[in-house]
């Protein structure tokens, strides 16, 4: 089989972009830890309460550490539960300050759902039986509208909240 | 005597037939957005 | 050597006919519910008669990447087997069971989804349960289409033992690889809905293993779209250098662009699932280096199309670093919807990569840049090549001609397509960086600027919806025209040529032993252990759920 001369230098410069594709999101993934979330962690999702995280006091945001922050989401068709403020009204915004660093943690009552911070990298699928978990870094101040965007009925679109992160 | 020989290679290789040079330089454009593209994703990516 | 092709008999054409109906009747159905959808999400309209937006949504994915796909290349393929190496009454005989196997199906999964009782979209992720009806639908459309596969493997054997010592016709081979890779990876979706899905929907199983359906359906669900992508490489190896007057640019280069496809199609379901909590990180990152390698072959195949245009060019005497492209025969519908789709692979390609990108996926999964992504690659890319054979095949097969009427018309269809299609793709892909959410009907959220600027971008869909929907309504007529109207006469099947002086092609390349056996050795090395992984670890399983989607 006869390659050109061209197409020879052509392959190998593409293999090489693609290779080193490779080794920068290798590296990242692999000595700085920032693989996608796959927490591997899994729950009943019939008795998402019975996990520490998910019992209904523990749901929302806690300041765990000085700028270290835990949210804790309970997904169902067709809400996020961020548990209730003092009034006894549910929690559709919590707020950070710019550069703390946040914990989400997160799971489904019911059917796939998707959860992503719009404009930021937390983007996870919660998937019945499984917790999703993803720490991250709030860089950018903003307002950041939480989408479902995985399918999960005739109310997808109506399910959603919003992180502010402040100066 | 060599040099001859050397020559007559030089007339009959394959490649040199027909010029790709347009093929290259179009396949390499295309990998320098390829490049470009993911550059400018993984750049997005950090800064968020 | 000259290959002798066959001419085909009106009751061939026939067969091959029915496949491209049912191809155009589902452009105008699906393409109808894509322009409402656009419409209904730019906010300035409300659906009619209180039609739910994820029922069209739902006929939309179905319609148009399930049902135009595959009968479009079944039926292409089945073309392109009965020209290069011929099609027996028995072999006949079962092409018509699948057909109308697959049309049964598609009929059932089609009536199901438009009763409001499968709002499921085209990926049907459990525990979202549709009427079972539609699981019945889509499985009869795989065995339709695994009967065809093996009927064009017999084709191809038969002519194999007339042959002996021959190499296969290229566009045989191409289509073998094509349908070896359906059959190993419909295999995962056929498993998932006979063992997972029907007994569950029929209350037989009380519970789901939601992760093994999903990883079940994703490695189906990536060779599913080189499954629509392949055809139409085999259109720009074999067939358009006919069309610009050329020869195959390398017959062997173009098998082993094939093989490597087959090869690595498969084993890279992962790069769909790459921010699902189950799955081991280790073995996600594998398979999207797997991935990586199947961006090779079309590395390749950039250059053997740039090369085919290049040659011809030059040997018509066209000077200068870029000369030959002003031989190419711009006028040409059947070389220009074909071009704009290489073009169209370009970002459509490019975006890939990103999107496969392990960690880097978080900055897009499941936004409308996705969208944008596969609008360009199958809507673009792949419809467009598609219509590009439509043009010289439909009149092919009724004794009809492209006049250079329809050929103009073809032209302004290619050119509105592009327009519509730049405006929505770019659009969508913008809205996605900017975290807009794919499949998801009109919403305001909580408000708010990043809300707003989405908004604009939706509204910039809609145009592109409506102005590809005009160039639907054309595809329509011309395909209408070519089918029933166009003068009668002789119009070319066009395939290329070797060169007279080319060299042979390697035997080794035509070793199916081979190929399929590490093609299904490197799906073993990619999913065994995190197959076993997920079913060891699976959770408490899940319970059906019809409310959500209004059953």
């Amino acid at each position: 089989m006869h390659l050109h001369k061209f197409e020879k230098i052509w392959l190998v410069f593409g293999m090489a972009s693609l290779a080193l594709f490779l080794l920068i999101t290798g590296f990242a993934a692999f000595w700085k830890g920032t693989h996608p979330q796959s927490h591997i962690e899994t729950i009943d999702p019939q008795n998402v309460e019975a996990h520490e995280a998910f019992k209904p006091e523990n749901l929302g945001l806690q300041e765990v550490a000085d700028g270290k922050y835990t949210v804790n989401i309970v997904a169902s068709a067709f809400n996020y539960d961020f548990g209730t403020d003092a009034d006894g009204k549910a929690v559709k915004r919590i707020r950070v300050p710019k550069g703390s660093t946040v914990l989400f943690q997160i799971t489904t009552k019911d059917v796939v759902h998707g959860f992503q911070v719009a404009g930021t990298n937390v983007n996870m699928m919660v998937e019945p039986g499984h917790v999703s978990r993803l720490e991250t870094v709030m860089k950018n101040t903003g307002e950041f509208t939480v989408v479902c965007n995985e399918y999960c009925g005739v109310g997808h679109h109506q399910m959603f909240a919003v992180v502010e992160v402040y100066e | 005597m060599a040099n001859k020989n050397k020559k007559q290679n030089q007339t009959t290789p394959k490649e040199s037939e027909i010029s790709l040079k347009g093929t290259f330089i179009s396949v390499m454009l295309l990998g320098v957005f390829i490049l470009a593209l993911w550059f400018g994703s993984y750049a997005l990516f950090l800064s968020r | 050597m000259m290959l002798k092709n066959y001419n085909f008999t009106k009751k061939e054409s026939r067969l091959y006919m029915s496949f491209m109906y049912v191809t155009f009747a589902s452009l105008l159905i699906g393409g109808l519910m894509g322009l409402l959808q656009t419409l209904a999400r730019s906010g300035e309209f409300q659906l009619p008669f209180g039609i739910n937006y994820y029922t069209i949504l739902t006929v939309h994915g179905v319609i148009l990447g399930l049902v135009l796909t595959t009968f479009f290349i079944v039926g292409f393929q089945f073309a392109l087997m009965g020209k290069t190496v011929g099609i027996s009454d028995k072999q006949l005989k079962w092409a018509w069971i699948a057909f109308w196997t697959m049309l049964v199906g598609t009929i059932m999964a089609a009536v199901t989804i438009l009763v409001g009782q499968a709002n499921v979209l085209y990926t049907f992720y459990a525990p979202l349960r549709a009427h079972p009806a539609f699981y019945f639908g889509l499985a009869l459309v795989i065995v339709g289409s695994w009967i065809a596969v093996f009927t064009n493997f017999r084709q191809l054997y038969v002519w194999k033992k007339a042959n002996p010592g021959q190499k296969s016709p290229l566009l045989a081979f191409m289509v073998t690889i094509n349908m070896a890779m359906w059959f190993i990876a419909s295999l995962g979706v056929a498993t998932s809905v006979l063992v997972q899905f029907i007994p569950w929907s029929l209350g037989y199983a009380a519970t789901i293993n939601v992760l093994l359906s999903r990883t079940l359906f994703w490695y189906f669900g990536h060779p599913l779209v080189y499954f629509w992508l392949l055809p139409a490489y085999m259109a720009w190896y074999a067939i358009i250098p006919k069309i610009i007057g050329g020869k195959l640019f390398s017959d062997s280069l173009a098998r082993l662009a094939f093989i490597l496809l087959l090869l690595f199609s498969i084993p890279v379901g992962f790069h769909h699932q790459l921010t699902e909590p189950g799955i081991d990180p280790t073995w996600k990152f594998i398979q999207v280096v797997l991935t990586f390698m199947v961006i090779i072959p079309s590395l390749m195949t950039a250059f053997s199309i740039f090369g085919t245009f290049e040659v011809r060019g030059r040997k018509l005497g066209y000077k200068g670093l870029f000369g030959w492209l002003r031989n190419l025969p711009w006028n040409d519908v059947r070389f220009l919807a074909p071009f704009i789709g290489m073009v169209a692979f370009i970002p459509g390609g490019a975006g890939g990569i990103v999107n496969a990108s392990h960690q880097m996926n978080a900055l897009i999964h499941n936004t409308i840049w996705v969208t944008g992504h596969f609008h360009l690659t199958v809507a673009t890319t792949v419809i467009l090549t598609y219509f590009g054979m439509a043009y010289w095949l439909v009149p092919h097969l009724t004794g009809r001609r492209l006049t250079p009427k329809l050929n103009k018309l073809g032209i302004i269809q290619t050119i509105i397509w592009t327009v519509g299609m730049a405006i929505m793709s770019t659009a969508m892909h913008i809205q996605g960086l900017l975290g807009g959410p794919r499949r998801s009907a009109f919403s305001n959220y909580m408000g708010g600027e990043q809300v707003e600027t989405w908004i604009s971008y939706q509204i910039a869909q809609a145009v592109g919806g409506t102005i590809l929907f005009i160039g639907i309504i054309l595809m329509i007529y011309i395909f209408i025209q070519l089918a029933f109207f166009a003068p009668k006469g002789v119009q070319e099947f066009p395939i290329a040529e070797e060169e007279v002086d080319a060299e042979p092609t390697p035997l080794i390349l035509e070793n199916w032993y081979l190929w399929i056996g590490i093609t299904i050795a490197l799906i073993l090395f990619a999913y065994t252990i995190p197959v076993i992984d997920i079913i060891k670890h699976s959770p408490p399983g899940s319970i059906p759920f019809d409310w959500p989607i209004g059953r």
